[in-house]
């Protein structure tokens, strides 16, 4: 399993574009992929349950990946992360 | 004999036709016991395969119809079609349950719309309405219900539907739907800014047009005056149907301007530009004509939402404008809220007299950092067209260097961190506080430009709160003090070789062009769809006619008799 910390940089937090950007990438991949913040966990391949969070900026999110391409979807999703959403 | 309703006038035209009532689909969901839990599954998921390749074909059709803009709501629809918490929830409701597929679906689709619709973030709020249109799109598909009502009609049509979803409106078959008409909405919402992009007159907001109308009754709708007149006697028949032809007289001679230019007959070039609030506007800018943009409000970046917008987006929003505008001005005012506009997580103490108190340039200058970013992102998009930034609610020349000085600042800070930015970019001040008008002569020497803007210079001048309906005749756009000021702002301007314009509503308004360009004025900036039929009335004009029709106007004693004397001479012809 690999695991990610990210400190979310954008204004907006993960909102609009930047989540559908990374939800987008997520459903590329066949690991089973979640996002954690606040003590609640979704799947970030749901627009619905990424914006129901409300990651505003400043959070702390975590990004759980699990699978067999989890190596794969662990770098794909942390450029799309690190091209504007966050650290 | 004729019956009138009245509504908002969403989109102009004129259109005759049979009446086609969009009925709602009956959608009574009931909860059922399912035993075959796997075959309701499938059954769901075949509803979802089907409902998706009709979102193909729909996003494709906008695609082609109205390009990309509106092409994305049918993206986000397909994303949230797509969505593994809903077909995960469904299945595993389904399954756990044992409950039927519509049942399934319908509640986690409430439980998804009520949480977004709850949250205080416009965005989010918009999210719901595309949760409950995908819902109901797979519902009908369960139900086994028959959509293709809209699509179905073949042969000259005006739709009435209590609304018209963006679902809806992408399936209008424009060849035969000749206008629409729904019971609520206002100008700005989906329906009617569908209506406009797709140039069908339509009203909106009637109330009652769905219980009013029958399915094949004749009626009118009027999409400049809102109206909607059903079973029309044979003399309103014969009025509208000349009401009509003058529209697309006008409308074709408007047309053949869009690439002419604003000048006189005997040669005086004046440009005429339009106010936008958002990027998207632009595409109505071009297609209209405009010169310029005269006033870009950026304020409504900073609205309907819950924090200040960071110098990025800020970037973004100003870089597209002046990229689609390419050597066209762009006047961009700095963030102008208090008064009427306010933004709750900004924490102002309320005001007794919030027009006269603490907002626009007032506000800016003290909260230094939030401004500060709003430049940065200013003059980083200057590098990408031709930026003039304009500063709002100017009163003393001290506001204006303040500003300008802090201007410099972030400009030699940009530089210094190795950013592009234009080498030359004007910076002017509205003209809407009667100091400021009165002084015109010292600010002309210090700035680069006016923008006289009126709605808010009249109700100052005149001491009458514009949205008061007890005073609201007071407000007078043709008083003399008021046609004296535009005078001497003008004057002022141009005796240090420096351009005025104008932005308030009356710079488009017919019989305020020859009164204003007889008086100088250089730029004249208003909504993008009065452009053309102010070009047309420019093109008509002789600027030495008009200059004397000034001369004699602010030499009246009243308002009226300023109209008056503009009709009598004939320099108005409606």
């Amino acid at each position: 399993m690999k695991e990610q910390t990210y400190t979310i940089t954008n204004d907006t937090g993960i909102h609009a574009r930047p989540a559908t950007q990374l939800v987008n990438k997520a459903g590329q991949f066949s690991s089973e992929i979640t996002l954690e913040y606040n003590g609640k966990s979704v799947n970030l391949k749901s627009i619905m349950g990424v914006m129901s969070l409300g990651v505003g900026k400043d959070s702390e999110v975590t990004i759980r990946i699990e699978g067999a391409d989890e190596e794969e979807a662990a770098q794909a999703i942390d450029e799309v992360v690190k091209e504007g959403l966050g650290k | 004999m004729t019956t009138t309703l009245e509504g908002i006038a969403a989109s102009k035209g004129i259109a005759f036709a049979k009446a086609f009532v969009l009925e709602q689909p009956e959608m009574n969901i009931e909860k059922k016991e399912i035993e075959e839990t796997d075959a309701e599954i499938d059954r769901f998921q075949k509803a979802v395969d089907h409902a998706k390749q009709e979102l193909q074909i729909i996003k494709e059709k906008t695609l082609n119809d109205m390009g990309e803009d509106k092409e994305e709501i049918f993206s986000a629809h397909l994303l949230v079609l797509e969505d593994p918490e809903i077909i995960d929830g469904v299945t595993a409701k389904i399954k756990d349950e044992g409950v039927n597929a519509e049942f399934a679906l319908k509640d986690l689709s409430d439980m998804y719309v009520t949480m977004f619709e709850g949250m205080d973030n416009e965005y989010m709020k918009e999210r719901a309405s595309d949760i409950r249109d995908v819902s109901q799109r797979i519902l009908l598909h369960l139900l086994g219900v028959e959509n293709t009502s809209l699509a179905a009609i073949q042969e000259e049509t005006i739709v009435i539907a209590e609304d018209l979803t963006p679902s809806d409106t992408a399936q209008l078959d424009l060849s035969y739907v000749l206008g629409f008409a729904t019971d609520i909405g206002g100008r700005t919402s989906h329906s009617a800014i569908m209506a406009r992009s797709m140039e069908i007159p339509a009203v909106v907001g009637t109330k009652e047009a769905t219980s009013a109308v029958g399915s094949g009754d004749q009626i009118i709708i009027d999409g400049m005056e809102g109206r909607v007149l059903i079973a029309p006697d044979e003399k309103t028949v014969e009025e509208y149907k000349g009401k009509q032809q003058e529209y697309l007289r006008q409308k074709e001679e408007w047309a053949k301007l869009v690439n002419e230019s604003s000048v006189t007959k005997d040669g005086r070039r004046v440009e005429l530009a339009a106010n936008i609030g958002t990027p998207n506007d632009i595409e109505g800018v071009l297609s209209n004509g405009a010169e310029g943009i005269g006033l870009y409000r950026t304020e409504f970046l900073y609205m309907g939402r819950d924090e200040l917008p960071g110098e990025e987006e800020q970037f973004e929003a100003y870089k597209t404008v002046l990229e689609k505008m390419g050597d066209k001005p762009v006047v961009i005012r700095t963030l102008d809220v208090g008064g009427d506009k306010e933004l709750p997580y900004l924490n102002l103490p309320p005001e007794l007299n919030p027009f006269l108190g603490f907002r626009a340039i007032r506000l800016c200058l003290e909260e230094t950092e939030m401004f500060r970013t709003q430049l940065r992102a200013l003059l980083r998009a200057s590098a990408y067209g031709n930026l003039k930034v304009m500063f709002p609610m100017v009163a003393t020349l001290e506001e204006f260097r303040e500003a300008k000085n802090l201007l410099e600042n972030v400009k030699a800070e940009l530089i210094q961190e190795g950013q592009a930015v234009a080498e030359k970019i004007e910076t002017g001040i509205m003209v809407e506080i009667p100091s400021t008008a009165a002084a015109a002569d010292l600010f002309a020497r210090e700035v680069d430009f006016f923008s006289i803007g009126t709605n808010d210079l009249i109700q100052y001048t005149m001491a009458a709160d514009r949205m008061s309906e007890k005073v609201a005749h007071l407000y007078q756009p043709y008083h003399p003090a008021i046609l004296r000021l535009v005078k001497q702002v003008i004057s002022a301007a141009h005796n240090e070789g420096k351009w005025a314009g104008m932005c308030g509503e009356m710079a488009g308004e017919e019989t305020a062009v020859p009164l204003l360009l007889g008086l100088g004025l250089d730029e004249f900036s208003m909504s993008a769809t009065s452009v053309l039929p102010a070009r047309s009335q420019v093109r008509s004009l002789s600027g030495k006619e008009a200059a004397a029709l000034a001369e004699e106007a602010v030499q009246l004693p009243t308002a009226k008799e300023v109209e008056a004397l503009v009709h009598e001479r004939g320099f108005v012809t409606s």
